[in-house]
């Protein structure tokens, strides 16, 4: 039985960490700036808890098998514990997840904590069951104004996000159902949702952040690749759910300027 | 004599209503609870194998549900998660084994308040038919997950099962709060008050300090669930806006203002991590009995296992926020917040040290409860290095609300606190119902589960890595989850397969209590004090004397000892020297 209970522990341990260092299933390839920093805590991190899970998993299957109850095994060790062994095995570990900590903690201040560049283009993400809309500012840079009064999903995507077309600030703003974004520039989104919470949740940007209602939420990131990217939700947000994705296309800025000067053309 | 009969002032009732159903009796409610957790374990468990054929296979034809639409698929997950979380991971370990053996393990004649007792068992029955009842009534269950975050959790229009299912789903729970105060309230003064002579704080075993600690958390945190749930209650039904801003709904504006949905996550988490603790204290608890009762070895640092319970409890207050790196929550409190949860990482990481110093050089017993046990160690490792992971807000970037979290906290709060319950109902079962489990039964449902167990929950570490988002009832309208399929499928045969050797535990328990082998008194050789009364324990435990503790839980392998453990009321060791 101590044997089995070994060649068990041993081989799931084997399996789980074969998958892991094989990776056929990983993060997706960033395609953004964070995308490194977070990467190498993600995979630092792995490494770490890695040699922890491979050794704990194996001591255990080893133990057992070792100290199995047989005719010749020795008595027991009488013994209640190991007071230096306790203190060492906890500053150990406290060093090593707060150290741990520590290092990540600077990949999240520098995404979280400092505002977005002045240079950085706005959009406004407003999510709604089950879909996404988009906004740019237009030439002025500025939104114009949404009322929630306003807001009617049947009649196209501008009445969907309750826009304010008497708002002289409204009247260049384009809002769309697909995020077109320029390369190497950092995008300041402010994110809303209009009945529940949704999470914008673009896998290979590493980025999410819910989208609340009654909230409207600064964040930045900057694409660093052209090419096309899904959007998915990432908050339950109802019957819904599993289908509320988007498509975000990075471009360059050239591409980016002719689709947005084309999309103002429509509007006129 | 005389102090016991004040104690139990209750006698013996005799009949069978009085005995049975509406008891006094701490083991019968005890009984009560086990099997109020086991057909709620059964009925979670039916609700995920559907959710887990529907995943795989969308146009399936299933039995009771019929072809499962997705607002039905998140209201299997919905039930599924809150059955699991409130009636079985906080019924089973605490409700059932903590009531029927807290009271014996420190030498009391039942719970300080009985009838307190009894009445918080049967307020927990009632909690679980109002929320089956839910799946009866127009619209079926909610479908807001266990979480239940407003606004969709608050307003009826924003989807089916949001009407009157979802009323009763907070019933339900709010009904289930009460139910656990009563019984926190009862375990507290129990534990401080009822101890046998000679039981100290520090010869208690390191089950009666897990349900302790359990009755305190219960008791700061089933509170706040109360309240929040109230308050969702009248945002949902008398126009109040604790948790709802203004919000349009399918075109429609409704009339609330000026609430934050935020405050709700706040409330729920306050409890809600709290509560993970409570799932999995127990099991450690559990755990430790078992390990050191079958490697006849004393529990490795029993003092730093107490303390560690303590840390994990006391830090396990102030922890909530990771669940709410994404949320729009302040990113400066994210910081304080991961400090904390990863500090949280160390007393755990000293029970696992512990439990595997209590095994090293010992002399290991492969009865099943052992087996039950050294499978919660690995699994609470396992289960428990993913967490370090999640308590970066940095990495929940990519991982927060993909599989990675329900591979996570299905290790770690869901199957490692199962398999706390399975080692104390193969441990215990002789005591409670006096005869023997089948050990190859027991040894061959321990081998399906534990393999089958990695072979389902391992995997979804996988798919959140590759971005896998959760609670998706398909997995074509995402393109990138594709790829994915094949993984998922391979869940479902280990589901199946996992699921079914459950059939081999219920056959085993039932068959045994008519034809197992009779237990003796002590069966397994162990120290404490349940083992040292009749089996099955008289109607106050100890036949009419208290019993007086001179040694330490866990004295196995004493040296010079007549035999090769020292039980709680032998004499002192060393006395005799």
């Amino acid at each position: 039985m101590g044997l089995a209970l070994l060649a068990v522990i041993w081989l799931i341990t084997f399996v789980s960490t074969y998958f892991f260092i094989w990776h056929p299933w990983w993060l997706p390839a960033g395609a953004s700036a964070a995308a490194a920093g977070i990467d190498h805590q993600f995979t630092f991190t792995y490494i770490v808890m890695g040699i922890v899970f491979v050794l704990a998993q194996c001591s255990l299957g080893l133990f057992v098998w070792m100290y199995r109850e047989r005719k010749s095994s020795p008595p027991a060790d009488y013994s209640h514990g190991n007071t230096t062994m306790e203190v060492v095995w906890t500053i150990l570990t406290a060093v090593l997840f707060v150290g741990m900590n520590l290092m990540g903690s600077k990949i999240w201040a520098a995404e979280r904590f400092e505002p977005a560049s002045a240079s950085a283009l706005p959009v406004e993400v407003t999510g709604m069951q089950f879909a996404w809309y988009f906004r740019y500012a237009g030439a002025d840079g500025k939104f114009g104004l949404t009322s929630p009064k306003l807001m009617d999903p049947s009649s196209g995507s501008e009445a969907a996000i309750g826009l304010d077309t008497n708002d002289p600030a409204a009247k260049d703003d384009v809002v769309t159902g697909t995020m077109m974004l320029p390369v190497n520039r950092q995008v300041d989104l402010t994110l809303r949702a209009v009945d529940v919470i949704h999470s914008f949740f673009v896998p290979n940007m590493r980025f999410k952040q819910d989208a609340v209602p009654g909230l409207a939420i600064h964040m930045h990131f900057t694409p660093t690749q052209v090419g096309d990217y899904e959007i998915a939700c990432a908050e339950l947000c109802g019957l819904g759910h599993y289908k509320m994705h988007g498509i975000l296309k990075v471009v360059n800025q050239e591409d980016f300027d002719k689709w947005l000067a084309a999309r103002e053309a429509e509007k006129q | 004599m005389a102090t016991s009969e004040v104690v139990h002032a209750h006698a013996a009732p005799q009949g069978f209503i009085r005995k049975y159903i509406f008891s006094l009796d701490h083991k019968i409610i005890g009984i009560q609870y086990f099997f109020l957790a086991l057909t709620a374990v059964w009925v979670g468990m039916i609700l995920s194998l559907f959710m887990r054929i529907h995943l795989i296979w969308p146009d399936a034809n299933l039995p009771l549900v019929g072809h499962i639409q997705p607002e039905a698929y998140l209201s299997l997950l919905t039930m599924h998660g809150t059955i699991m979380v409130f009636f079985v991971l906080t019924t089973a370990p605490q409700g059932g084994f903590g009531n029927y053996f807290l009271p014996i393990q420190i030498g009391a004649p039942d719970m300080a308040f009985p009838v307190l007792n009894m009445l918080s068992f049967w307020t927990t029955f009632v909690a679980f038919v109002v929320m089956l009842a839910s799946f009866f009534v127009a619209g079926g269950a909610p479908l807001h997950g266990w979480t239940g975050y407003p606004p969709l959790s608050a307003v009826q229009s924003t989807g089916p099962g949001e009407g009157l299912g979802a009323d009763l789903w907070i019933t339900s729970i709010a009904i289930f709060c009460a139910a656990s105060l009563m019984g926190a309230l009862n375990f507290i003064t129990t534990t401080l008050d009822l101890r046998a002579k000679g039981m100290t704080l520090m010869r208690m075993p390191l089950t009666v300090w897990s349900w302790f600690i359990t009755a305190i958390l219960g008791l700061l945190a089933f509170g706040v669930l109360l309240s929040a749930g109230i308050l969702l209650l009248m945002d949902r039904n008398l126009g109040t806006s604790f948790f709802l801003p203004t919000i349009v709904v399918n075109g429609q504006l409704l009339g609330h203002k000026g609430g934050s949905p935020l405050l709700w996550q706040h409330l729920f988490w306050f409890f809600g991590h709290p509560e993970v603790y409570i799932a999995i204290l127990p099991g450690m608890g559990v755990a430790s009995q078992v390990l050191s009762t079958f490697a006849r070895k004393p529990i490795f640092g029993y003092r730093a296992m107490v303390y560690a319970m303590l840390a994990i409890g006391f830090l396990g207050f102030m922890v909530w926020g990771h669940h709410m790196f994404m949320s729009g929550m302040s990113p400066y409190s994210a910081f304080a917040f991961s400090l904390l949860t990863m500090a949280i990482g160390v007393p755990s990481a000293i029970k696992t040290f512990n439990w595997l110093g209590t095994i090293y050089k010992s002399r290991v017993r492969f009865f099943t409860p052992m087996l039950f046990a050294i499978g919660f160690v690995s699994l609470f490792v396992s289960g428990g290095l993913s967490g370090p992971f999640l308590a970066q807000p940095t990495l929940d970037i990519p991982l927060h609300d993909t599989y990675f979290v329900v591979g996570h906290f299905h290790l770690i709060m869901g199957v490692a606190a199962i398999f706390g319950i399975f080692a104390a109902t193969y441990y215990w079962f002789p005591k409670m119902f006096g005869r023997m489990m089948s050990e190859p039964m027991g040894k061959l449902h321990f081998w399906i589960t534990f393999i089958g167990t990695y072979a389902i929950f391992m995997p979804m570490h996988y798919l959140g890595m590759a971005g896998h988002p959760r609670r998706y009832s398909q997995l074509t309208e995402v393109a990138y989850l594709h790829p994915l399929i094949p993984v998922q499928r391979f869940m479902t045969y280990a589901a199946f397969i996992t699921i079914g050797a459950q059939l081999i535990f219920v056959f085993n328990l039932f068959w045994s209590m008519y034809k197992g082998a009779k237990a003796s008194d002590n069966p397994w050789d162990a120290t404490t004090l349940e083992w040292s009364t009749a089996t099955p324990p008289p109607h106050d435990n100890f036949g009419g004397h208290t019993p007086v503790v001179h040694n330490g839980p866990y004295e196995y392998g004493v040296p010079a000892a007549a035999r090769d453990f020292v039980m709680q009321t032998d004499p002192a060791i060393g006395a005799s020297h």
